[in-house]
């Protein structure tokens, strides 16, 4: 496997660490008057999300990691596996529980989502930044209430439980942001 | 695809940076320092052991680009040329970063006769005019290094003990500090300085910290009163090392052991092979005036004058786009 030298290091390399793939998100060089020099990393661990802060000397080198997001279609869940397929060459993929994680609650099947693999294997999923999800469940709308002020919790086709304006009534079709969880619009059907 | 051509800084910062440069020469013509220019590309190259450096060939001889001119003014001073300042670029290899590009310009002088607290008067007066309409005016600061890391670490740098440093290290929230400085004194000093100490220096202007243990590399004179001290000073501005000064190392014999033992740690290290600068060795023997020396980092005061957070941004063409 290829190796970087920290004097490579910049935003979004992978690299191994702990035995963990991990993404480099900041690089700061430090170096302290006629002193050796520093590298002082923020890396996130892209199986568990923690991001931690390490510090190398500068010229060491680290184990770069085989990870690649590729474009995947969302097929199914089986249950225990979540599957998914390349559109070009319909190679599938399946991701367990752990790699789906969060992510579960914005998959509908046929969306187009990021799938990460590291030695080929998924550890991630990362659904579209805007998802388009029917509603399942809510209380009764109050009529005539177009405002959106207070609002009222949505679950949603997937699961996620979204706070919706008023207005929003079963079956209807919404714009969710997935990077915060929140109600966008309506969806223009 | 755009092609980056365009400058890296804006209109302003090559003007301030005119300005800054125009200032310091006119310190320097008052105060009648010589301007000098010595080559950039030599035959040989410092044995600072975390100084890396640029190589390239001459008639199939190797040349350097210099890490700093400080080996060329020495050899100018042993030579009688008397105090003297140039203005130049500087080469490090490897060194890019929010304070660094591998090309830098570099005000470097020195002045006969003067001593170290001597020669922080000197750099008062030329910083001090320059940051007066800046955030940074307040008093100049000096700290002796004993003090200011006792301050911040509270640990005593002068005497190693490894679970107490360990613990600072911690405290900080750093846990690998083991495994990058292990048993190594000097290493740990760098490394502690840098976490903990570095980023509170100069808040509010100029601040000076001198005597540094004599364990660090330097080009400086020991201590008289006390051989665990170099006479050597760094100046902070916000957190940021602005230059390195020393009253300087005279003694040939003590010069090319120090030489040898930064070889050997090159070498411990299996950092590019170098070789001690006989010249330059040379012109010691035959005699260096007693004078203190400083180079100030001319991109990095840019910095500080136009709150500017990367160097990228007060260079006119950076690395990237260079």
């Amino acid at each position: 496997m290829a190796r970087y030298s920290t004097s490579e290091f910049k935003a979004g390399m992978k690299i191994m660490m702990d035995s963990d793939p991990c993404a480099i998100i900041e690089n700061e060089f430090v170096k302290p008057g006629k002193g050796q020099a520093f590298n002082r990393v923020k890396i996130r661990n892209l199986k568990n999300g923690r991001v931690i802060e390490r510090t190398f000397k500068s010229g060491e080198s680290v184990e770069a990691a085989d990870v690649i997001d590729l474009d995947m279609q969302y097929l199914y869940s089986d249950g225990e596996f979540y599957h998914f397929m390349d559109p070009e060459s319909f190679e599938q993929y399946q991701a367990d529980e752990s790699a789906v994680a969060d992510s579960k609650l914005w998959l509908k099947d046929q969306d187009m989502c990021i799938l990460t693999l590291w030695n080929n294997a998924p550890i991630s999923v990362t659904p579209p930044n805007f998802v388009e999800l029917t509603v399942a469940e809510t209380d009764p709308g109050l009529k005539g209430d177009t405002s959106g002020g207070g609002g009222k919790p949505a679950t949603m086709e997937t699961g996620a439980v979204v706070r919706v304006p008023l207005f929003v009534q079963i079956g209807e079709l919404l714009k969710i942001d997935t990077r915060t969880g929140e109600y966008v619009s309506r969806a223009k059907v | 695809m755009t092609i980056d051509w365009q400058p890296s800084c804006s209109l302003e910062l090559l003007q301030l940076r005119a300005a800054v440069l125009h200032t310091a020469r006119m310190y320097f013509y008052e105060q009648k320092v010589l301007e000098v220019e010595t080559p950039i590309l030599c035959h040989s190259i410092g044995t600072d052991p975390y100084l890396d450096f640029f190589r390239t060939d001459f008639e199939e001889k190797p040349l350097y680009l210099q890490t700093s001119p400080e080996f060329s003014m020495k050899r100018l001073l042993a030579g009688g040329v008397g105090s003297c300042y140039q203005i130049t670029k500087s080469f490090r290899q490897g060194e890019v970063g929010r304070y660094h590009n591998p090309e830098f310009t570099m005000l470097e002088w020195y002045r006969v006769g003067f001593d170290l607290s001597a020669l922080m008067k000197d750099v008062e007066d030329l910083l001090c005019p320059l940051l007066h309409n800046t955030g940074f005016n307040g008093p100049v600061e000096r700290w002796a290094y004993v003090d200011v890391f006792q301050k911040y670490t509270s640990l005593n740098p002068l005497q190693f003990s490894l679970p107490a440093y360990l613990a600072v290290a911690e405290r900080f929230n750093c846990f690998d500090a083991y495994q990058l400085c292990g048993e190594d004194h000097s290493l740990w000093l760098d490394f502690l300085f840098s976490l903990c100490v570095q980023n509170e220096l100069g808040k509010k202007g100029v601040c000076m910290i001198y005597n540094y243990p004599a364990c660090l590399p330097s080009l400086a004179r020991l201590n008289k009163e006390n051989n665990l001290l170099s006479e050597r000073v760094e100046i902070f501005v916000n957190g940021i090392e602005m230059g390195n000064g020393y009253f300087e190392l005279a003694d040939a014999v003590e010069q090319e052991m120090r030489f040898e033992r930064e070889i050997d740690l090159r070498k411990q290290n299996k950092s590019m092979v170098v070789n001690k600068d006989a010249r330059f060795l040379a012109a010691l023997n035959s005699g260096l005036p007693d004078c203190s020396g400083i180079a100030i980092g001319v991109d990095r005061l840019l910095m500080v004058l136009s709150g500017k957070e990367k160097i990228a941004d007060v260079l006119a063409f950076s690395i990237e786009n260079a």
